[in-house]
């Protein structure tokens, strides 16, 4: 006798609610402590004096995307008028523009090499341009187009080579792409709704990345296999940025639910969450110091809130930008931050 | 026809569950310990942290040097 189809869905469905309540328990079940607790003996940090040090002018409209080239002086920033500008942080000099195509590009990304930089937004793509020498070579008629997706562009890295490119959308998946041939090497699908940010872990964890999305869910993928290993799902709102912990065992994330929250990997659940009464506006953009004990937040009501990771307490508010901020990187070497901002303006703290 | 694609959609999602499910865990308690030495041995090497001196950080201008 065949099976009849609503049987199978009810099974289905029956089978599906058994083991999300299987894997809450499985992860109850190793919740002895919280982080705070065992952070309690550990010396409380004092007070932080950071201050805007450069304030980088030059966009006509929100920056909505900034990367450091591995240098730790150079800077790349995208804006919703279109324009990718490259930085030089110690000077704010202006070192090249592109006008890209399109408005809001909302990704953009500097090459392990330096010598390029990868974009894109609205146009659903993400195209690499080599930094020429000549500061009067037209870059945009080297540029390559590498990635296609079916809606807009919502973050984009290199791997460790400037030979591949991990991308996010608003299509819901994420894709590995071959530079040279433009070719996808690996999608990732598993996301409900737009993916918004995503971070590779860092080399010595080896291959796989996080991506957070509209769906409230923050996924860890195996990049060889495409598979999902990992998946989280506490926050009440959009996910828009995320960030590995430096030694790769854990990430944080920031949201329009106005939190940030720490996951550690090892342990599969969330295990602290960053947040005031007083917060009320989502979390933007997240980055952690060199040795993992402050994260820095970016947040819509202009601020930037510095919460002690271990403790969960918040140790600074910087205030400065006059709108959003929208993307917050520490430098490589950590003696410094940049952040970007609806007020057209970039700024390096330190 | 709409009845065959949810079904799809679930039978990846109880497969995708099933895999989570059985993965390898550690105790909370083993995992922040973990992220506290992590964080306690290199907290002499991060700048944001410590501070740095003016003359050592690009970004903050180096004081000047006051003649008595």
């Amino acid at each position: 006798m065949a099976a009849q189809p609503s049987d199978t869905l009810a099974t289905l469905k029956t089978e599906s609610e058994t083991l999300k309540t299987k894997l809450e328990e499985e992860r109850a079940k190793l919740h002895d402590v919280e982080l705070h607790q065992v952070a309690e003996k550990t010396e409380a940090l004092g007070q932080f004096v950071m201050k805007t040090r450069r304030t980088l002018k030059g966009h006509g409209n929100k920056v909505l995307c900034l990367d450091w080239c591995k240098d730790k002086r150079r800077i790349v920033s995208s804006s919703q008028d279109g324009k990718v500008i490259v930085w030089d942080a110690f000077t704010t000099n202006k070192e090249h523009a592109v006008t890209m195509p399109c408005t809001w590009v909302m990704a953009c990304a500097y090459a392990p090499s330096g010598c390029a930089v990868a974009c894109g937004g609205l146009d659903n793509k993400c195209s690499v341009y080599p930094l020429s020498l000549d500061k009067n070579e037209n870059l945009a008629a080297k540029k390559k187009s590498v990635a296609m997706h079916t809606n807009y562009l919502s973050a984009c890295c290199f791997t460790n080579s400037d030979m591949q490119i991990l991308t996010s959308s608003g299509d819901g998946t994420c894709a590995l792409w071959d530079v040279e041939s433009g070719q996808m090497l690996q999608s990732f699908h598993g996301h409900a709704a737009d993916v918004l940010c995503l971070d590779l872990a860092p080399s010595e964890t080896g291959n796989t990345f996080v991506s957070g999305g509209c769906d409230k869910k923050s996924c860890v993928w195996d990049m060889r296999t495409g598979q999902c290993v990992q998946s989280f799902e506490t926050h009440e709102s959009d996910i828009n940025s995320v960030r590995y912990y430096p030694s790769g065992d854990a990430f944080a994330s920031g949201s329009d639910d106005a939190t940030c929250r720490l996951y550690d990997l090892r342990a599969d659940r969330e295990v602290a969450i960053y947040s005031k009464e007083s917060i009320i506006f989502g979390a933007s953009s997240v980055d952690f110091s060199l040795s993992g004990r402050l994260l820095f937040g970016g947040y819509n009501d202009y601020t930037i809130n510095v919460w002690d990771v271990l403790k969960g307490t918040r140790v600074s508010i910087l205030f400065g930008h006059e709108n959003r901020v929208s993307t917050l990187r520490v430098s490589p070497d950590g003696t410094a931050f940049c952040s970007g901002s609806w007020d057209h303006t970039l700024r390096i703290w330190a | 026809m709409s009845n065959n694609s949810g079904l799809v959609s679930l039978q990846r999602s109880v497969k995708q569950l099933r895999f989570e499910a059985d993965i390898r865990r550690i105790k909370v308690s083993q995992a922040a310990t973990e992220l506290k030495s992590f964080c306690l041995q290199n907290a002499h090497k991060d700048p944001l942290l410590m501070g740095v001196p003016s003359s050592d950080n690009p970004f903050r201008p180096p004081k000047s040097c006051a003649l008595f």
